[in-house]
């Protein structure tokens, strides 16, 4: 058995596989296929002020290798998730990281303080989200609100803070500077690509909401290339998010300079997917005679 | 075990009519948890996303359960490529199914097109106490006749065109029960216009009644939160989802 522990921002994971927020709920309805504590971590659904109902469906649609989606973060608000739902998450022995998707910067600062006075074990806000009319992905285009949120929050908060970011930028490395030094304890990327399906039969987008987020296998080859330059740009430790649906996709996204992975729409083609990468990068480094996943992040030698 | 995810083999396959396929899978396991109502989560080779498909018939003695399905896109064209003795990758039995009423005398169910399906566990389980109305477009669509005689069940055809049975929406043949029948329930699974329909006629009538609704999936089991349907629960509008909360829903609550 290879060591898979790392250490995120100072908080250590057992292993470095998460579910990304959004895919997994929370966890209720995977507890039945398996027992949380193989997990790394949790990524809980975007949270916000007050409940939200979403977009109208469809929702979702299938792309080459892929999918996009526009849920538009339904979610019951933040009482519901610190009353109903944190309490049993943090009994499973996992580290269970609350993502925040305000479309304000004071609903940001408000989720981070009553979250503050929690024992969740990490925030990840959300500056990414495309599914959203105000709020969201706002943000995290430029430069000056991403910093400008990520101050606010850092000061509502001394939980450990991922700031998740867009890859529908210019230079997603200008947005993690932004971020590293408005405070941000880590990043987390990609979030979705704004995509678009239109059902040719009758003329219509497939999507109520027009336009979605796209993610799967297909963006995979993007997120990694975005976390290799952002793992070069900055300091603090970057998460790596985008159609990682294998092992060895998982050590290539650590090669790239990832310290931790987060699983997306994998979990939809297979929902033991999270445990079956973390066998699988195990099999993967024992083969290959690596004692310790740390060896490899970051560990590309580029030409 | 509520649900599980495995590979399960094909054990036979037919084609009932143009586009529409019918396969038993033999999963007891699944078989075993499966009612009536609810669906399996199959994954299509080389696909992202799952394709949700109704399940037709549970045979829990020989662990089969058996789905029937229209070939629509590609998802579907490639589960229906599979053949006996080949695997499906299936997640299930998944969502919430209809509610059986053992003491129910007189129930009436209806599919419409590829509708019709999940309607066979509910005229077995009902047997002469139930009528089945099946809507088709045409004689050519026609599937699971010979099921539903079987069954027990007292059968209604209606095709939208008269090459087979009536001449008839469902809903004519609908209405000529609950005017002359003491009817306990009806239960409906078709597009949504017939649902809604059906629903506002048995909500008038004072009638239990379900339907059984469709939307794009995600994971299947509740968690992502894709397949949304509005619905009125005590006064309030809210988000369901057809995977978890569905697919089968009482007329009542569903906002059409």
């Amino acid at each position: 058995m290879a060591n898979l522990s790392v250490n995120v921002a100072g908080v250590d994971f057992k292993n470095p596989v998460i579910p990304a927020s959004g895919v997994f709920g929370y966890g209720r309805e995977y507890e039945k296929l398996f027992p949380l504590s193989k997990l790394g971590g949790i990524a809980t659904k975007g949270t916000t002020i007050t409940e939200r109902m979403g977009n109208p469906s469809p929702r979702i649609a299938e792309c080459p290798s892929g999918m996009i989606n526009s849920v538009g973060l339904q979610n019951p608000g933040i009482d519901a998730f610190i009353n109903r739902e944190l309490p049993n998450l943090l009994t499973k022995d996992t580290v269970i990281i609350s993502n925040i998707a305000g479309s304000t910067i004071d609903e940001c600062v408000s989720i981070a303080e009553m979250l503050d006075d929690t024992d969740v074990h990490m925030i990840e806000l959300n500056i990414s989200c495309p599914n959203v009319k105000k709020g969201g992905a706002a943000f995290g285009v430029h430069c000056e609100s991403a910093e400008a949120i990520t101050k606010a929050v850092r000061k509502a908060t001394k939980k450990p803070l991922i700031v998740k970011l867009s890859p529908n930028v210019t230079d997603i490395t200008e947005i993690a500077r932004a971020v590293e030094s408005a405070g941000a304890n880590s990043v987390s990327l990609i979030n979705t690509l704004l995509g678009m399906r239109i059902d040719i039969n009758t003329g219509r987008p497939i999507l109520k909401n027009n336009v979605g987020g796209m993610s799967g296998p297909a963006v995979f080859p993007i997120a990694v290339r975005m976390v290799w330059q952002v793992a070069n740009a900055v300091s603090i430790p970057v998460i790596g998010i985008g159609g990682i649906d294998s092992g060895k996709a998982a050590i290539e996204m650590m090669m790239a300079g990832a310290k931790a992975v987060q699983v997306g729409a994998a979990i939809f083609t297979d929902p033991y997917a999270p445990v079956r990468i973390i066998d699988e990068m195990n099999d993967w480094l024992e083969e290959k005679g690596i004692s310790d996943i740390n060896e490899i992040i970051g560990s590309v030698n580029p030409w | 075990m509520e649900y599980t995810k495995s590979l399960y083999p094909i054990v036979k396959k037919e084609v009932l009519g143009k586009n529409i396929i019918s396969m038993n899978i033999l999963c007891p396991d699944i078989a075993d948890a499966a009612e009536p109502g609810q669906f399996l989560h199959i994954l299509p080779d080389g696909m992202t996303l799952r394709r949700p498909i109704s399940i037709c018939d549970i045979n829990k003695e020989n662990g089969n359960l058996r789905i029937v399905f229209e070939v629509k896109h590609e998802g579907t064209e490639r589960i229906a490529a599979k053949n006996v003795g080949e695997n499906l990758d299936v997640l299930g039995p998944l969502g919430h199914g209809f509610t059986l009423m053992p003491n129910a005398e007189n129930v009436i169910l209806i599919g419409g097109g590829i509708g019709n399906p999940p309607m066979l566990t509910l005229a077995k389980y009902y047997g002469n106490k139930a009528t089945v109305i099946s809507g088709f477009r045409s004689a050519e669509c026609v599937i699971l006749q010979d099921e539903f005689n079987r069954s027990g069940a007292k059968s209604v055809l209606c095709t939208d065109n008269g090459t087979a049975g009536r001449k008839a929406l469902v809903t004519e043949p609908l209405k000529e029960l609950i005017a002359n029948e003491n009817v306990d329930a009806i239960y409906a699974c078709g597009p949504t216009p017939m649902l809604k329909f059906i629903s506002a006629i048995a909500n008038n009538a004072y009638i239990f009644c379900e339907v059984s609704l469709e939307e794009r999936m995600g994971c299947g089991i509740g968690a992502c939160l894709v397949c949304a349907c509005k619905l009125k629960k005590e006064g309030k509008d809210v988000m369901g989802h057809v995977c978890k909360d569905g697919p089968v829903f009482s007329s009542k609550e569903v906002q059409w």
